[in-house]
């Protein structure tokens, strides 16, 4: 893969009060690929990934996007670059209030120049694109968990972003539909050629989808490791890494 | 710039938008011919669309194809493009097809399911159901609305009996954080209301009686319309909007993120559980507030009887205990407490209620507050049919 960095992260930490959760973390993030970031429960999987949406301010360090440091750029310019982000979060913040299509037709209408028909048959396609078409006029509270997930990522690709955050896409999911959600984000990063930024424990997802990890940790405050999940799993020389991707309990905390 | 197109026809029209570019000619066969190229996406597409739409619509054609050869990159923006030209074309009864189409953008085609019928074509209008339909539904919703409600109301009165019977049951640590929130924080905004009330009541009153020579009076009317009706209506609409809201809005948001149906299996009541202390917090509060809101107004109006109406304080207090009995005081307080256990019933109810999401825990509340005044009119017209036949 040619280096065209989208997403630097310098030394970033991260505090909330007098609590450090992340210290000295650095990684890039390639265009076009697709990066997980695994770690344990509680590790700061999801500040890392507040801080990197510009939702958090750091204690120290930046955040670039297409070299944009977020944090310390104007208005203006910030909000230029989330119009090329993309979020589906965790509990996908659909509003509760508008239709599925509602939903989706909010920032189309707000950011193009489109009539109501064409944005009407547009929504039709984005729906189509995650399966659920027919679900226009539903309530999100009315649609199961793993529907929300998908039309939360409709949402997310509404403006066909360069980049898309997911947070944990496939928790909660039964392993069919997690299955159908890593496949749909794989057709999207193919044809759309968008960057993804995943957040997620679920193994079987990170084999399946990722080119690059990075894993947290809690003790350490920072990375442990980065790199091809497959290569993490297999020849990692730190014993956190590999049980992790085994999905091995402690040994040394055996139940009482 | 790159201008698609065959040049032994020449094209008819030309014209780009940002990086997208597109060329219309006549092929040999007699085919018109639309050549998109380069970037077709959310950026280029919505300036792109009119044009190409106006150019296609002014000419007369058997069959349209689009060549897609040059299309470097297409989302399903481009998609929408691509597929209202197709309507375009179909609308008037001629053919079309794609030609010509790259891997790439065959993928997106696929996945947003371009060849399906259903998706990519107009949707025929969603017809309304019609007003009898809309009137049997709205009647049935108003029916279990009323049914609920009254079971609600039953299980808040075996709650209120249980608690009477063995008031162990009543989570007493709750009780009292809610009589705090609804009563001692409330007491600044109802004694400065009040204050003013009675103000205001002796000004206005003062105007008329000082005419007749009978400005002492003024202490008996704000002593007694304070005591008997607004002590206690305007203290229990005040805490109907601090607090009959934010009961529906605390039980809202625990019904819609299943705190509730967590409770129920866990084997509590809910009435019994988050209703029954917030009741009898109300129960207990509320008089006392309305003791106090009397206590202010009286003081407002002795403040206007010695500063306008050269009385004495002495004289003022004297002639406003001549007025009050202590019937009259217990009256206003046993009205109070019914108004206090209305306002928190119904806050729960609709608390209980709440369906849907961030929007429904709104209108929960307004809920709340609408019905919880309703409510303290009403029955205080009850309770002055009562006296009058007293």
């Amino acid at each position: 893969m040619t280096r065209d960095p989208i997403i630097q992260v310098e030394r970033l930490a991260a505090r909330y009060g007098d609590a450090t959760i992340l210290e000295n973390v650095s990684f890039t993030i390639e265009r076009g690929e697709i990066f997980v970031i695994i770690g344990a429960s509680g590790c700061g999987k999801s500040t890392l990934m507040r801080h990197m949406l510009g939702l958090d301010r750091p204690f120290s360090g930046q955040v670039k996007i297409n070299g944009v440091d977020i944090h310390r750029s104007t208005d203006e310019q910030f909000r230029r670059t989330l119009r090329n982000i993309g979020v589906l979060f965790q509990s996908t913040a659909l509003f509760g209030s508008m239709t599925l299509a509602e939903n989706l037709a909010l920032p189309i209408v707000e950011y193009t120049r489109l009539p109501q028909k064409a944005v009407d048959q547009l929504i039709r396609m984005k729906l189509c694109m995650v399966e659920l078409s027919g679900f226009e006029s539903h309530l999100p509270s009315e649609i199961s968990g793993g529907m929300k997930k998908r039309a939360g990522l409709a949402r997310a690709m509404a403006l066909n972003p360069e980049i898309l955050f997911l947070d944990e896409p496939t928790s909660g999911l039964d392993p069919v539909i997690s299955a159908e959600i890593d496949q749909l984000i794989r057709h999207i990063n193919q044809s759309l050629g968008a960057t993804m930024v995943i957040v997620t424990h679920d193994l079987g997802s990170i084999m399946n989808i990722a080119d690059r990890a990075v894993m947290l940790d809690k003790k350490r405050r920072g990375l442990i490791a980065e790199g091809d999940p497959r290569t993490l799993r297999d020849s990692s020389d730190n014993p956190d890494v590999r049980r992790f991707f085994r999905r091995e309990a402690k040994s040394e905390s055996p139940a009482p | 710039m790159t201008s698609p197109g065959d040049e032994a026809n020449g094209p008819a029209d030309r014209d780009s938008s940002g990086r997208a570019t597109y060329g219309i000619h006549w092929s040999e066969s007699g085919d018109l011919r639309i050549e998109l190229a380069e970037k077709l996406d959310v950026h280029t597409v919505p300036s792109l669309r009119a044009k190409i739409q106006e150019a296609v619509g002014s000419k007369t054609y058997k069959t349209l194809v689009v060549d897609l050869e040059r299309v470097s990159h297409l989302d399903d923006f481009g998609a929408l493009l691509i597929s209202e030209i197709r309507q375009q074309a179909e609308a008037g009864g001629r053919g079309f097809s794609l030609a010509r189409v790259p891997e790439n953008v065959e993928r997106i085609l696929s996945l947003v399911h371009f060849d399906d019928e259903s998706v990519c074509r107009p949707l025929p209008e969603k017809e309304r159901p019609n007003i009898l339909v809309r009137l049997g539904r709205a009647s049935l919703g108003q029916f279990f609305n009323t049914r609920y409600m009254i079971s609600f109301l039953g299980s808040s009165v075996l709650a209120l009996l249980a608690v009477l019977v063995r008031p162990r049951l009543l989570r007493w640590g709750d009780t009292l954080t809610q009589m705090e929130k609804a009563g001692v924080d409330a007491l600044p905004i109802v004694g400065l209301i009040s204050f003013l009330l009675g103000l205001v009541m002796a000004f206005t009153s003062a105007l008329q009686l000082e005419q007749f020579g009978a400005s002492i009076y003024v202490a008996s009317l704000v002593a007694l319309a304070m005591v008997s009706e607004l002590g206690p209506i305007m203290t229990a609409i005040v805490v109907a909007g601090r607090s009959g809201s934010a009961f529906a809005a605390e039980l809202g948001s625990m019904r819609i993120s299943e705190e509730i149906d967590a409770l129920f299996i866990m084997g509590f009541r809910p009435t019994l559980f988050l209703a029954a202390p917030r009741i009898v917090a109300a129960m207990i509060v509320v008089p006392l507030l309305t003791l106090f809101s009397d206590i202010f107004a009286i003081f407002g109006g002795l403040v206007v009887g010695v500063t306008m109406l050269d009385l004495t304080p002495h004289s003022y207090i004297a002639q406003t205990m001549k007025t009050l009995t202590l019937f009259e005081v217990m009256w206003g307080l046993m009205k109070s407490m019914v108004f206090a256990a209305l306002v928190a019933w119904v806050g729960c109810l609709r608390g209980f209620q709440t369906r849907g999401g961030a929007a429904g825990v709104g209108s929960a509340a307004t809920s709340a507050v609408v019905s919880a005044i309703f409510l303290i009119i009403l029955f205080d017209s009850v309770f002055a049919v009562i006296r009058s036949y007293w």
